[in-house]
């Protein structure tokens, strides 16, 4: 006899149970969590070896670098002297929450203002797992084109904010940068866009200034994502 | 790429409710998926057929219903479908938008014998 069963289950909610976790252990030690996100190459790493640059003497910064492998980007922010631990996915195209909390021993949390979780380079899967961050913020660098917003809509809906990187190569790319803007304002018109070079250093104020924001929020115990 | 994680955890809910329900095999599994979810339907039923093989539900189908992307406007409380991915209210322009379907990833039942 066949027999119909009703289930009605999230077949993510495995992992939105572990981000609920994450979140909590997150709130009580009162630190902002960026998970950051961008197909690979678009300059994740770079964004924060600047970021700990400009803001390491006022905020303190910590790192979860996702890789599929090599501990290339750990050592990287090692040398800007943070907090920084390196997850291998050994295969896997993003993080989820597991990976996070199997991190989180290797950190001091409680000494952290702000926690950036690298994922994976990748402009789809990250999108669809949260980890517990308080918000997505997406890189989309312009060598990638203008197309982007379109063909990859749930990272753009997703991101809190986003980093247009490498415009000092839009002489020598087929890119509009003003395309991009209308085109993820379309999918999430609350998006914050910052156009910025980690090569020049241009646009970086602007971003930093934003980011200084978004700790104090979560410092004055509001939430960073709605400010 | 992350359609294999996911067939996995289809499989695992599968598995779980087929045990508390006493059933041999699983003949077909009924999913809502939103448009807006990254999901490759092609590629999950690959993955799925893949890791169901020696389980009781291998050789089940998947029957997946693609759910449109709906929206309830924040400023003018109308609701309306979201078409070719423009998230801007089509009556007062606003994009302050609650987002009321389109992101579904779930297993809603299934057949079993």
């Amino acid at each position: 006899m066949t027999l119909k069963i009703p289930v009605v289950r999230d077949i993510l909610e495995a992992n939105e149970r572990l981000a609920e976790d994450n979140r909590r252990i997150f709130r009580e030690a009162g630190l902002l969590v960026i998970n950051l996100m961008s197909g690979p190459g678009a300059g994740k790493t770079s964004l924060l070896e600047r970021t700990i640059e400009t803001l390491q003497h006022e905020i303190r910064i910590g790192v979860i670098e996702g890789d599929i492998q090599s501990s290339y980007d750990a050592e990287r922010i090692g040398q800007k002297g943070v907090q920084v631990v390196q997850l291998n996915t050994g295969g896997a195209c993003h993080l989820d929450s597991n990976m996070i909390k199997s991190s989180l021993d290797a950190l001091d949390l409680d000494i952290l203002d702000l926690l950036v979780v690298e994922n994976v380079g990748n402009l789809v899967c990250p999108a669809e797992f949260n980890v517990g961050e308080d918000m997505k913020a997406m890189i989309l660098s312009v060598p990638e084109g203008d197309d982007k917003p379109l063909k990859y809509p749930l990272m753009f809906q997703e991101s809190r904010a986003l980093i247009i990187n490498k415009i000092d190569l839009l002489p020598y790319v087929n890119c509009d940068v003003g395309k991009i803007r209308e085109r993820a304002l379309q999918l999430n018109a609350n998006l914050e866009i910052f156009e910025i070079s980690c090569r020049t250093g241009e646009g970086l104020d602007g971003w930093a200034d934003w980011l200084r924001q978004q700790v104090s929020a979560r410092k004055a115990g509001g939430d960073g994502a709605e400010t | 790429m992350h359609e294999m994680s996911i067939a996995q955890s289809i499989l695992d809910i599968i598995l779980q409710e087929s045990g508390n329900h006493k059933v041999t095999r699983v003949l077909s599994v009924a999913l809502k998926v939103g448009e807006l979810s990254a999901v490759e339907t092609e590629s999950l039923r690959f993955c799925f057929e893949f890791l169901t093989k020696g389980t009781a539900a291998e050789g089940a189908q998947l029957d997946i219903e693609r759910v449109q992307v709906t929206c309830r406007c924040q400023d003018c409380a109308s609701d309306f479908t979201v078409k070719e991915l423009t998230f801007s209210c089509p009556s007062c322009g606003s994009g302050k938008l609650e987002m009321l379907s389109g992101r579904e990833l779930s297993v809603e039942s299934f057949e079993a014998e």
